[in-house]
């Protein structure tokens, strides 16, 4: 049989963001895959070079929409670093509360995405109404329900009040019972288990080759997160566990990012409950030169941010590296033997978010099967059903 | 080992190949090296200290272009930095891609973005930037002159 090429991209409905994929395929087995990347690249890192200190916390939030957070906590993190300060303690638990909500919604969506490409629109339905109860909790805290706007280099905007405490906790509470169920019904479906496990493997040795990153890397035993290994914030104040799992495939990912939700549900409420009082801003006026590396567990991994001041009021340089640009690569050992059907979940596994790196979709081809982005959930979608018409379940 | 006894023994094993050790803070180390012993002193830290690549950073200095190897290493909370500092008007370097594949797309981004040649990269292509821009314009050189305001006004940027 010709090996035949499946393009993906650069627009597809499949994710939120342009990315072109070729896939070459033998009969159903994908044998090589290539990313083109760059159709969302906007020029932030020099875009930040004309802006001030400040200024710059704001454009670099709108980097990813969904892990807005992690960059901005990444950049103060490097701005503290130049000088070198610390920021008051207050501080570090409204911006350790801040991301932590961020990872619960992050997690939350991709978990929604997955159970669609799957097949599982119940999933899908389910798990964001979930999410919503966390928006709504940060729409509480900060104002906003995404792009929260809560960092400055030296502390945070706004404070959290003492009366919107109770309220949030509560809201926090009640998706408990629902994450629950739902977990339950992860890991006791058959179906799933048919599905996931064993595809998409990356092995621990490949994890760190590539220098792979966040869930992706502990799902296949590599005990590494900046919040245990290099702690800030208020990670090393607040009881938690790191999530490792063994074998690295698609099912760990699944595992890993529900057990996180636990733990960050658990982080989020001891820190309201030990909020510190005091200030909550240091007030910094002027950056001397110097560098500074700031780094920060987004939900999809490390963000590492480095910023080189030369006296002025506006960073000389600004480096931004975004965990899927690590974690991206890593698809030339996770998809290559594996079905095109299962592709589609194996790229989807590494919560890839291309506007922070820079998604997936079908070029024409020379092969004689064309395959559309839809044609790719559909057959993924129909081998969930195959599985369960064989396993008996309707 | 001990952060100091590790910071010594580098010292020690690399003293021909380091230029400049600076001890920052208790979390940061920056060591500058002679550009040609990179692959050295990268594979003893990825290999043999067990670092992780966080990634590599290029700037440019004007007088020259700088390019920071960070690498971070969890069980003593250190990150280390190896700088290299390059001819401005040649930028070539050893790639790291064949040490470990983590540095691949760094260094095809650092390519096309500020002009650096990666000797020995597998796959040296854009990563980026769009197909239509121009070669040898590097949006990150300090002399970067946009080079077609019109191009990028019709788009509607």
């Amino acid at each position: 049989m010709p090996k035949s090429v499946i393009p993906i991209g650069p627009y597809h409905p499949l994710q939120e963001e342009p990315e072109f994929f070729t896939l070459t395929v033998d009969g159903e087995t994908v044998v090589d895959i290539d990313v083109k990347v760059g159709y969302n690249h906007r020029g932030i890192e020099k875009l930040s070079e004309r802006r001030t200190f400040d200024q710059s916390t704001f454009v670099i939030e709108r980097i990813c929409g969904i892990c807005s957070t992690s960059h901005p906590f990444a950049y103060t993190r490097a701005v503290e670093d130049i000088i070198p300060v610390e920021v008051p303690e207050r501080a570090k638990y409204i911006r350790t509360i801040i991301a932590e909500g961020e990872r619960i919604h992050s997690h939350l969506l991709w978990l929604g995405l997955a159970g669609h490409f799957l097949g599982y629109n119940t999933v899908y339905m389910w798990v964001w109404k979930l999410r919503e109860e966390i928006l709504d909790v940060m729409e509480i805290l900060s104002g906003n329900r995404n792009n929260y706007a809560m960092f400055k280099p030296g502390g945070v905007r706004r404070d959290i009040k003492s009366e919107d405490i109770p309220l949030v906790i509560k809201k926090i509470d009640s998706i408990v019972p629902t994450l629950n169920r739902l977990k339950k019904a992860i890991l006791d479906d058959p179906v799933l288990h048919a599905r996931l496990k064993g595809i998409g493997i990356l092995t621990r040795e490949d994890a760190i080759d590539y220098g792979a990153l966040g869930p992706t890397s502990r799902a296949s035993g590599v005990a590494k997160d900046v919040r245990k290994d290099a702690p800030y914030g208020a990670y090393d104040k607040v009881e938690w566990d790191m999530i490792v799992t063994e074998t690295g495939d698609v099912f760990e990912k699944v595992i890993v990012r529900v057990l996180e939700v636990y733990e960050s549900i658990k982080i989020i409420k001891t820190c309201l409950l030990n909020l510190p009082e005091g200030e909550i801003d240091l007030n910094i006026k002027d950056i001397p030169p110097g560098e500074g590396i700031g780094s920060a567990e987004a939900p999809r991994g490390e963000t590492f941010h480095y910023v080189r001041s030369d006296g002025t009021n506006r960073p000389a340089r600004h480096k931004v590296r975004a965990p899927t640009f690590m974690n991206l690569p890593t698809f030339k050992v996770t998809v290559i033997g594996e079905t095109i059907s299962d592709a589609t979940i194996i790229l989807a596994a590494i919560d890839p978010c291309y506007c922070c790196t820079e998604r997936m979709a079908v070029r024409n081809t020379k092969g004689k099967k064309i395959y559309h982005g839809q044609d790719l959930i559909r057959l993924s979608q129909e081998k969930t059903e195959h599985i369960k018409r064989k396993m008996g379940i309707k | 080992m001990t952060r100091e006894e590790i910071l010594n023994d580098l010292k020690k094993r690399f003293k021909n190949d380091i230029i400049d050790l600076l001890d920052k803070s208790p979390k940061r180390v920056y060591i500058e090296i002679k550009p040609e012993s990179l692959v050295k002193v990268a594979t003893y830290i990825f290999k043999d200290l067990e670092a992780r690549f966080n990634i590599a950073s290029g700037v440019d200095a004007r007088t020259h272009i700088e390019i920071l190897y960070h690498f971070s290493i969890e069980y003593l909370n250190v990150l280390i930095s190896l700088r290299v500092k390059l001819d401005r008007k040649n930028p070539a370097i050893d790639s790291l891609a064949q040490v470990f594949k983590g540095a691949n797309w760094i260094e095809r981004e650092m390519y096309e973005l500020l002009g650096i040649d990666f000797r020995g990269h597998p796959d040296l292509r854009r990563l980026l930037l769009a197909d239509e821009w121009p070669e040898g314009v590097y949006p990150l050189r300090s002399d970067y002159k946009e080079w077609d305001k019109k191009a990028i006004r019709d788009r509607g940027v």
